[in-house]
């Protein structure tokens, strides 16, 4: 007669259990914020169809301290997801060559945050000459 | 050698099938020296202080994958892992999370090992190849390709570090995942095809959420998570080309 009796754990609370379980969390949990100020643009959007006066109003509401302090948060939580994005994203596509060589991880990270300050330059350029 | 001999305490997460309901810890205070590995100091409790306490392990130098266990909660290889690192904390020892104890630190490896056989780990040549034929040639870069994702022991500590394995445990994992995509890469093989079945599963890539913690504990450097993810990437590009051409453009 066999005498086996597997046990099966229990997955409750994993998420608290292991730092990186944690720091997984957070940032899985960034995109609640990054959702939130999506919608509050695409409010403003429908705000700007629907004339001057409640145009005027929304960019009001976002002077106030509490939309300021949202938006703060927002934007930590977004450059926290991007650095994770750009630590992961060059493990996750394929291998690059260059000249028979494999490109390393740490160039690639690199190429990213460069990429994304000439991005973010040129967009300040943008605007700041129109 | 008595003179510079510490104490260390070890407790095992004890699980006894036939006596126990649930598992429960047992601390033992183990003599050692600073050579000792944790696999030693389990098995100074076996012969001399406890002979029912039960784990796996073979070859003593991380290669063989069979003593993976839970140090002070992290996936380690018990081998390559040394007391003296825990010195003067106390350890403790668990089985491998994810995965039913069959008892003490000994756990059912089953699902892992039919999860390994479905994503046929082995070249699948296209046609038979005589033997006159000679060998089949691979370029340093295509070997490349698959160098480290060959590397894998099989020792499951990345499906003890994946919390969507211990969720949903029909997820095939990060380890067959490494394997199915050492072999889908291979210039040698031709059985893409259907290992990309499993991989378009619900089961499949899509399972991983890219925690990354695999990767973190592979001992052999693998980096499941990169294999895992890359598939995503293979697996979205299989799902379009089948509205092209019926094979998935394999
Ligand atoms: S991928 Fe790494 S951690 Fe996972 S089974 Fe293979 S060697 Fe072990
Ligand atoms: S005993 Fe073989 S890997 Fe540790």
């Amino acid at each position: 007669m066999s005498t086996r009796k597997p046990y099966v754990r229990p997955m409750t609370g994993w998420w608290l259990k292991n730092p990186v379980y944690i720091r997984y969390i957070l940032r899985e949990s960034t995109a609640v914020f990054v959702g939130i100020y999506a919608v509050i643009l695409l409010i403003g959007l429908i705000r700007l169809s629907s004339g001057e006066a409640a145009w005027n109003g929304w960019i009001d509401a976002m002077r106030s301290p509490g939309a300021i302090l949202f938006h703060c948060v927002a934007l930590g939580a977004a450059v926290y997801h991007a650095i994770t994005w750009f630590a992961v994203a060059p493990k996750v596509m394929p291998p690059l060559y260059f000249k028979g060589e494999k490109v390393p991880v740490e160039k690639l990270v690199t190429a990213q945050y460069i990429l994304a300050g000439v991005i973010y330059l040129v967009l300040l350029g943008l605007i700041l000459w129109s | 050698m008595a003179n510079n001999e510490k104490t260390i305490e070890i407790e095992v997460l004890r699980y006894r099938p036939e006596e126990d309901d649930k598992p429960f810890l047992q601390s033992f205070k183990v003599p050692f020296t600073d050579d000792m590995s944790v696999l030693q100091g389990v098995q100074y409790i076996k012969d001399y202080l406890d002979g029912s306490v039960s784990f796996r392990w073979s070859c003593r130098m991380a290669i063989c994958g069979s003593c993976g266990m839970m140090i002070n909660g992290v996936p380690k290889l018990s081998c390559k892992t040394f007391l003296r690192e825990y010195y003067p904390g106390k350890i403790t020892l668990e089985a491998l999370k994810h995965f039913p104890i069959e008892k003490d630190l000994v756990i059912d490896l089953s699902d892992f090992i039919g999860k390994l056989e479905s994503i046929k780990p082995y070249i699948v040549p296209d046609a038979p190849r005589a033997l006159e034929e000679g060998e089949y040639l691979q370029t340093p870069r295509q070997l490349d390709r698959i160098a480290q994702f060959s590397s894998c022991i099989n020792c499951m500590l990345c499906y003890a570090a994946c919390p969507q394995y211990g969720l949903k445990p029909e997820y095939l994992g990060p380890a067959a995942i490494a394997l199915l995509h050492r072999y889908n890469e291979d210039n040698r093989d031709s059985a893409k095809a259907e290992r990309m079945q499993l991989l378009n599963a619900h089961e499949g890539v899509w399972g991983c959420t890219l925690v990354g913690y695999c990767s973190e504990v592979c001992p052999k450097d693998v980096d499941p998570a990169a294999a895992i993810n890359r598939n995503k990437v293979n697996s979205t590009i299989d799902y379009l080309l089948r509205f092209v051409a019926p094979r998935g453009g394999n």
